[in-house]
């Protein structure tokens, strides 16, 4: 028996023996809540290997393992998987293989997270292959069937012929017998200067139902019998419920029982989630509030600065000596930013669906990373992983939010376990979602350069002191107390964000303090204070050597010719040299991150009430390749709305231990009439993989800041830029 | 007991008066295109017509309404999917996450009821709604498209 024919195909759908199996993401609830009830979904289609399954009729269904969020990764995958399949792409629609299919398939799909900018660089590799032997046993299917060689047919447009012949046949037709065949193992990848189907600016696959309404999200589930969960943690990190009475709120419409979740949180469980919320907001709790109850954003402050100036730090990117070029230079610049504390704020609040009942745990959520999902239903299930099971659902937004930490799942799973056999609806409100975030870690920096007696940088110190993601969510990921993640953008090479500049003594280094406040990874993670830290001082070094901004970096860039050939771009289109339309002025910012090389010329103006608009934004990445340039465009967009509602508005701050802001009215984000014109620039240059979700939102805040700088001669250097005075002097 | 008529349909909601309109449509009408954002009609997201005004569902009770008050939500805005904005919308893969946009389409819509025509600044002044994925641009060119105007971005 070959591999592909072990493979339990038939029922693909059929895994759950709790509820059923429920097709995800294209029905409306009430479809769904029946095709859970009827606990099967037919799927008679041979599935020709893990990634590819072929229906009689010719439509195909491309299984997707990443978590589609908006950024578009669902279709590009579907293009990389059907150019190699040479399908017709009218006829592609995709599913997602459950995190518990994959445990069972020794990870058929390979990783199912889905971040970092990583869905396609990742496994872009892996995808094509799928691609190109389903297209292979295909036609190796169709030649046996016609008894010729499989190297005069040729395959196009889900149709094979046999080209001495002309004889045809379409894939829905051999699917059958393709499946039973033995999956090649030399699997030859078409060049993409060659791609038709990828690299294309085709539109998404899951765009229609996010115009009328269609569209389930985790928070729009309904399952027979559901019930509905609201749930309150205690708002000091780190404290826990000392009580609650339960028999104050048990009489309340619609009210079935009020439960503790772990020690720090409690639960009201009812009907619908209107009622569960009311219930519990008149629930009398009491908290014991910790050893935190009196951290402040002062606080935190304080020992941020310490760390700018103490002895010991984790070197991140080192060259000649810093610290002696810095003593002899000519001239010293020195200054000191910050960046805060952000809410990803996503716009659907964290929820999860679960049933537990002592054999068996399912849940329904919208995840980033269905396998670690599945690892924390388990876990707190108390079940073993092979009789947990977690149905991926569409997400309102993700930005990192929902990937490494699966908090919401753990509370959905124990609120169930009080509620065996029923499923239950935990949601967040928005409140909940905003004191109990996995925020952006909050960072100092000190820069301190060294220029020479003709302005040229001979040194440069860079401290950052503050907050490590990987120390608040994977510690053991932690070697000698340096976490590397924090060095995103300032690593000597590699491919992932290499420094781009020149400078022959060079020291960066970071002093991890590590708050109470629990980090996490958001949306261009710590690229986007690393941007503002660099590009920021860049600017005001170049304006102490009394040069031009651009032709400071040009000439610190002459060995990094893909950083120039972006930041080039951006200076062309956006007009730098150029004069400003009055009342303008203009900032420049360039990164690498994410494997893909970024930059932004930012155009705004700055009244003399000290009011700040943004006109334009011109942005250039270059990915290496381009799998879906409209999407990328748009993920470009995306990305400034991002990282502009981020420095104009973005910050929590800490009052006794607990986070302040508590909804949009006191942690605004940027809105339409804020946002500029952005033009993309899409640049690839082949050969690399680059992603493309997060690497511009980086450059977003030090070009405007250095435009602001241009236009006012103001320069801000802690963000939110809301708390800076941009009046005229 | 609110009797309401939404989407030409008069529906019985079994809820307490101060329930928010949103949680009946969602809960007790069970349509779920109308989302749930802030709770505090910050976000725009349960967007939906009454009596043609677009209106934040989330911060107004049940028993402000009743059926002479004609509540159109996003299952209700066209038949098939095929109103100007929608069509616009798919025309230029307007959604990334998608979760704000039926109130940023409703919100659409009833601009676009009142000015046939809007200009950028009408529709910027208008269109308050948050989209935390960075759809505006989009969003904007998909209004200017659906009233006639042209596809430029900005």
């Amino acid at each position: 028996m070959n591999q592909i024919a072990s493979l339990p195909r038939r029922g693909f759908l059929q895994v759950s023996a709790a509820l059923g199996a429920f097709t995800l993401g294209i029905r409306p609830p009430e479809a769904a809540a029946q095709g859970a009830a009827q606990g099967t979904t037919p799927a008679t289609a041979p599935e020709v290997n893990a990634w590819v399954v072929v229906k009689p009729d010719d439509s195909i269904i491309i299984r997707i393992a990443r978590s589609e969020m908006g950024q578009g990764t669902l279709t590009g995958l579907a293009q990389l998987v059907a150019e190699e399949l040479n399908a017709d792409w009218s006829k592609v629609s995709t599913e997602y293989p459950t995190p518990g299919q994959n445990l069972a398939r020794n990870r058929a799909w390979g990783n199912m997270s889905t971040g970092g900018s990583r869905g396609i660089r990742e496994s872009h590799d892996y995808v094509r292959k799928g691609g190109a032997a389903a297209r292979m046993m295909l036609v190796e299917a169709a030649a046996q069937g016609w008894g010729v060689p499989a190297a005069e047919c040729r395959a196009a447009n889900s149709t094979i012929t046999h080209q001495p012949s002309g004889r045809t046949t379409t894939y829905g037709k051999v699917a059958e017998a393709a499946a039973r065949l033995t999956p090649p193992t030399d699997i030859p990848l078409r060049d993409p200067k060659d791609w038709t189907i990828a690299g294309k600016p085709l539109p998404r696959l899951d765009t229609v139902d996010k115009t009328n309404g269609r569209q389930v999200y985790g928070a729009d589930l309904v399952l027979p019998g559901m019930l509905n969960a609201a749930i309150r943690d205690c708002p000091v990190f780190g404290g826990k419920v000392a009580s609650f009475d339960a028999a104050k709120v048990a009489g309340m419409p619609g009210v079935k029982k009020v439960v503790p979740v772990g020690e720090t949180a409690v639960a009201v469980i009812a009907d619908t989630w209107w009622r569960a919320k009311t219930a519990l907001d008149a629930l009398p709790v009491t908290w014991d509030n910790g050893p935190n109850a009196q951290v402040s954003s002062a606080s935190i402050a304080e020992v941020l600065k310490a760390g700018l100036e103490a002895p010991e730090a984790a070197v991140g990117n080192r060259a000649g000596d810093a610290r002696t070029a810095i003593a002899g230079a000519a001239r010293r610049v020195e200054a000191t930013y910050g960046y805060p504390f952000q809410n990803h704020a996503t716009m659907e609040p964290m929820n999860a669906t679960a049933v537990w009942t002592p054999e068996r745990c399912e849940v329904w959520t919208p995840t980033q990373n269905g396998e670690a999902a599945l690892a924390a239903t388990s876990e707190a299930a108390g079940l073993p992983p092979g009789r947990c099971e977690v149905h991926k659902i569409h997400l309102g937004g993700g930005f990192g939010r929902r990937g490494a930490v699966h908090d919401w799942v753990r509370q959905a799973v124990e609120i169930a376990k009080q509620m065996p056999g029923t499923p239950v609806k935990l949601l967040w409100s928005r409140e909940e979602d905003m004191l109990h975030g996995r925020y952006h870690p909050i960072t100092q920096c000190k820069l301190t350069g060294a220029l020479d007696a003709d302005g040229n940088l001979t040194g440069l110190a860079m401290r950052i002191s503050g907050q490590s993601i990987v120390a608040g969510i994977f510690p053991q990921n932690i070697r000698d107390g340096r976490d590397p993640v924090v060095f995103q953008g300032l690593s000597p090479g590699g491919e992932e964000g290499a420094f781009g500049y020149a400078i022959p003594n060079i020291l960066i280094d970071h002093a991890m303090r590590n708050p109470h406040v629990p980090p996490g990874f958001w949306r261009g993670v710590n690229l986007n204070q690393n941007a503002v830290y660099v590009e920021c001082f860049m600017d005001e070094l170049a304006h102490a050597a009394g040069k031009d901004p651009l032709e400071f970096r040009r000439a610190l860039l002459k060995n990094s010719p893909k950083h120039l050939a972006v930041l080039n771009a951006v200076a062309e289109r956006g007009g730098w040299g150029q004069p400003a339309p009055e009342g303008r002025a203009r900032g420049l910012a360039q990164i690498m991150g994410f494997g893909s090389y970024v930059a932004a010329c930012a155009e705004v103006s700055v009244n003399p009430a000290g009011e700040l608009t943004i006109h334009r934004i011109t942005a250039a990445t270059d990915p290496g390749h381009a799998v879906n340039p409209q999407q990328i465009a748009a993920q470009v967009e995306g990305s400034f709305v991002y990282g502009l509602s981020a420095a104009l508005h973005g910050e929590c701050t800490v009052a006794e231990g607990r986070i302040e802001q508590e909804n949009f009215d006191t942690y605004p984000v940027m809105r339409m009439a804020e946002m500029p014109a952005v033009e993309a620039i899409l640049m690839p240059s082949g050969g690399f993989w680059g992603g493309v979700g997060e690497p511009t939102i980086a450059v977003a805040a030090p070009a405007v800041l250095n435009a602001i700088f241009a236009a006012t001669g103001k320069r801000v250097r802690q963000l939110p830029l809301k708390h800076a005075d941009l009046r005229r002097a | 007991m609110a009797r309401l008529n939404i989407n030409g349909r008069v529906v019985e909601i079994a809820a307490e008066d101060d329930t928010p309109l949103l949680w009946a449509i969602r809960e007790q009408a069970g349509l779920t295109g109308t989302k749930y954002g802030c709770g505090v009609a910050q976000c725009g997201a349960c967007t939906v017509h009454v009596d043609g005004v677009a209106t934040r569902s989330c911060s107004m009770p049940v028993s402000a309404f009743d059926e002479s008050q004609k509540i159109v939500t996003i299952e209700g805005l066209s038949p098939d999917g095929s109103h100007p904005l929608q069509r616009a919308w798919v025309a230029l893969d307007v959604p990334q996450c998608g979760y704000c946009q039926s109130g940023m389409i409703m919100a659409a819509a009833a601009l676009l009821a009142a000015n046939p025509k809007p200009s950028d600044a009408d529709i910027r002044g208008e269109i308050t709604n948050i989209c935390r994925c960075g759809t505006y641009n989009r969003v904007q060119a998909a209004i200017k498209q659906a009233a006639g105007g042209n596809q430029a971005n900005g």
